[in-house]
């Protein structure tokens, strides 16, 4: 019963929005002014309904409610209960479910916080939000609906793919969505932005915290994931340029770039026309990166379920996005566009450098994995793009950003001076040689590892540089507002994150081992000694548990229990140990057993020593800090009155 | 040309030239770095370049799998119904490895065995790389059997 419910609720909920794209955009072209009005009731309507939907679907997993297809193939009686509530986003329907629930919170609270803004505005930003709502909810509908019934009601569920059954993999998708549909925000604006022939430098200063807070989100979704593959998946990589990986990444470049881009546009009215393009390119990306995932077209280590019928609407769906806001901004682009001019020699070259830099990888991340797609479809026989592909061009691509990136802020609007940028060059650049040069001896010489002190040196001493700059300058109060602090922050992340993969890259050491009871192995400085093997069980698992005694110099730092669980339908997953620290981590993963069997016997085992592998991900979250505190800043919520052509204005209380 | 022209000119020129770059730079990597797939029936008939960098399918043929004495290096058969082929490893296998179920290596052939670097297995038991399953389906079809049954392992 409760579960028809949910399907009437995800009905109520398609007609909601519905109600708010079709009718408020007619209102806003014809002048209609209750048409206008009924955007944002129809907003809360509709989060409403996808709230309830959700939360049938949560209780019936909570419940275990197996008559359910969806609950039947991915829980278990014996789930444990926090991962009854994660089970709800682990598979095609249920995150998409998830991803609609999103959207209907970010509608909402959009259009909770733009009273100030143009009633026309907000009424074609909720309604384009309408739009891609009405798109996801019937793709839940008529192709994944999580509400179908299973009939007999098996005796028990399959079980939650064991891969998922991991704390960091509860957030990872929740947060990622979070990020990818909060792009949806400056899209709607863009489009809004095209629709009405103009885009207020107003409106950018109110769309430019949504931005920062989704590209923080995507930032957390992204170091989220990569911290489970490593922690869960066993191979100990942080990052291996997959399919999936590369769908969260490419709309997190442009995201990027959009911060960048809009802060130009905000602060000086030069670059709208750029901006707007990439706001559809990062909404756009995010869509696709949805899809990619759940559609199963590429092959992916770890796509998890795939259905090609869904391809069809999925690719009609993409077309109409992507394909309707580009012709959209062919047309009125040129009607928006417009700055005012600036030099050579300016902040603006500097941003608009780093945006073409992250535009062009993104690009080529977009090229490498949708390559193997496009070689498919022209005959070329079956083809991947392996990581070397990426692992040569991103670098390579992101080194004048690294490079760049000390001045930006040191540059007026406008028009620089040299001066400044000579005296910042040369002490950073002193400072980072340096900090190279006695680094080179602790490093052996490695090239890869002395390049990441030297550019954590650089971007540390750039925004210390800055930093000091605004204390003598500034007035106190005003010296770090949020906007500033935010940047700082982030660009110290970038020199923290490259550091971190630079470092980690050259100075790791693997073993993949054979080792019987008793026996050791050395790795880097450290020395394994492998104590056997013995059973252990949890909750809806058995598994046989590693003893690895690790020492430095003869004296014993740590025992580390690696796993091998298998779970109640004979799904094995690794559980690797992990020893973490500030300067390295140890990491040791049971392989299996060399006779098959005998457990007590000789086992397969890889072992690391990582150094700095957590500086990577403290980067990342540096940058998500960044762009929290860039986005709380007090002038984006400054009361100003906006102003708008007096034809539009439709007086809100005269409505009923 | 006025000030204004030349700026956007200097713009336009700077835009193409990362591009241009851009684009060489990636179809070099790219050139450089696809790894195409082939079954073992492919292999044995000479259509992989010696010293190719290549992914190999197939499934993992039963009764296939040995571990060197005293090693830790794998030794086993990747079949495609039509024929097999020896694929060594000297690392940690995947969790999902089994005989009997699919695998993509990545590798190259060294005197009649194929080395491999990194061996995948399928995810999850419903899953099977789209690309592997439409060239298994044509070694099955051909043959007319269940895709755990091939007839290379009944030989």
């Amino acid at each position: 019963m409760l579960a028809e419910i949910g399907q009437v609720l995800l009905i109520l909920a398609l007609l909601a929005a519905l109600l708010q794209s079709v009718l408020p955009l007619v209102g806003a072209q014809r002048g209609i002014a209750p048409f206008v009005a009924i955007a944002r009731p129809a907003a809360l309507l509709q989060l409403t309904m996808v709230l309830g939907a959700f939360a049938v679907l949560t209780v019936a997993f909570v419940r275990q409610d197996f008559s359910l297809r969806y609950v039947a193939e991915n829980s278990n009686s014996l789930l444990p209960m926090i991962y009854r509530y994660s089970a709800v986003w682990g598979a095609h329907e249920g995150s998409l479910l998830l991803w609609t629930l999103v959207l209907a919170l970010w509608t909402a609270a959009v259009a909770e916080f733009s009273r100030r803004l143009p009633p026309l505005v907000v009424a074609r930003v909720l309604a384009v939000m309408g739009l891609i709502a009405v798109g996801f909810l019937a793709f839940i509908i008529f192709t994944s609906n999580p509400f179908g019934r299973l009939l007999p009601m098996p005796g028990d569920g399959a079980d939650l793919n064991p891969v998922l059954q991991d704390p960091g993999m509860t957030i990872h998708p929740p947060v990622l969505y979070t990020g990818y549909v909060g792009f949806s925000v400056a899209f709607a604006f863009a489009i809004a932005g095209l629709l009405g022939g103009e885009l207020e430098q107003a409106w950018v200063r109110w769309a430019r915290p949504w931005t920062n807070v989704a590209w923080a989100f995507l930032t957390l979704g992204i170091v989220a994931g990569s911290w489970w593959a490593y922690a869960e998946l066993g191979w100990g990589g942080w990052w291996f340029w997959d399919p999936v990986e590369n769908a969260s990444f490419m709309p997190w470049l442009v995201g990027a770039a959009l911060i960048h881009a809009q802060a130009v546009t905000e602060k000086r009215g030069s670059l709208r026309a750029w901006t707007i393009l990439l706001s559809i390119f990062a909404f756009s990306l995010s869509l696709l990166g949805t899809f990619l995932v759940r559609s199963g077209v590429l092959t992916s280590v770890h796509a998890f379920a795939s259905d090609p019928r869904r391809g069809v609407f999925i690719l009609a769906f993409l077309t109409i996005v992507v394909g309707g806001s580009l012709l959209l901004y062919a047309l009125r682009a040129p009607k928006v566009a417009g700055g005012k001019a600036f030099n050579l020699l300016s902040r603006e070259t500097v941003l608009l450098i780093g945006n073409l830099m992250f535009a062009v990888a993104a690009a080529m991340v977009l090229l490498g994995t949708l390559f193997p797609l496009v070689g498919d479809a022209l005959n070329l026989g079956r083809i991947s793009v392996g990581p070397p592909y990426f692992g040569f061009l991103f670098p390579l691509l992101m080194l004048p950003v690294v490079l760049l990136m000390p001045f930006g802020p040191f540059l007026r609007w406008g028009k620089g001076e040299g001066s400044t940028l000579r005296q910042v060059a040369l002490r950073a650049g002193i400072a980072a040689a340096a900090c190279a040069i006695v680094a080179a001896f602790f490093v052996d010489g490695r090239l890869k590892a002395i390049a990441g002190v030297a550019a954590l040196i650089w971007l540390g001493v750039g925004v210390l540089m800055y930093a000091l700059k605004r204390w003598r300058d500034v007035p106190r109060g005003r010296r770090y507002p949020g906007e500033m602090a935010g940047m700082l922050l982030a660009h110290l992340g970038v020199g923290v994150f490259v550091a971190g993969v630079l470092l980690t890259e050259s100075l790791s050491v693997t073993r993949d081992v054979r080792l019987a009871p008793g026996q050791s192995e050395r790795v880097g400085s450290y020395d394994f000694r492998f104590d056997g093997v013995h059973r252990v069980s949890g909750p809806n698992w058995q598994a046989d548990q590693g003893v690895v005694t690790v020492s430095r110099d003869g004296k014993q730092l740590i025992v580390m229990h690696p796993q091998k669980r298998t779970y109640p339908r004979g799904q094995v997953q690794t559980e690797s140990a992990v020893d973490a620290g500030i300067f390295r981590d140890l990491y040791v993963a049971l392989g299996e057993p060399m006779d098959a069997g005998n457990i007590e016997g000789a086992w397969s085992l890889r072992l690391y020593d990582k150094p700095f592998v957590r500086w990577i991900w403290g980067g990342g979250l540096l940058m998500m800090v960044g762009g929290f505190v860039c986005a709380a800043d007090r002038r984006f919520r400054l009361k100003r009155t906006v102003a708008a052509p007096a034809a539009e204005l439709v007086p809100q209380e005269t409505r009923a | 040309m006025s000030p204004t022209q030349r700026r956007r000119l200097l713009l336009v020129l700077l835009v193409v030239a990362v591009a241009g770059i851009a684009a060489v730079l990636v179809a070099t990597a790219l050139q450089r770095n696809v790894a195409y797939l082939y079954t073992p029936a492919e292999v044995k008939a000479g259509e992989v370049a010696p010293d190719a960098r290549f992914r190999l399918g197939g499934m993992v043929a039963k009764g296939s799998f040995q571990r060197a004495p005293g090693a830790l290096q794998a030794r086993f058969e990747v079949t495609d119904g039509d024929a097999r082929l020896p694929v060594t490893y000297d690392k940690i296998l995947p969790d999902l490895f089994r005989e009997g179920q699919a695998v993509v290596a990545t590798g190259r052939m060294a005197g009649g065995v194929f080395v491999a670097e990194e061996v995948l297995a399928k995810h999850d038991e419903t899953y099977m790389p789209k690309e592997l399953a439409d060239k298994m389906g044509v070694a099955h079809g051909k043959h007319q059997v269940p895709a755990t049954a091939a007839p290379a392992e009944s030989r």
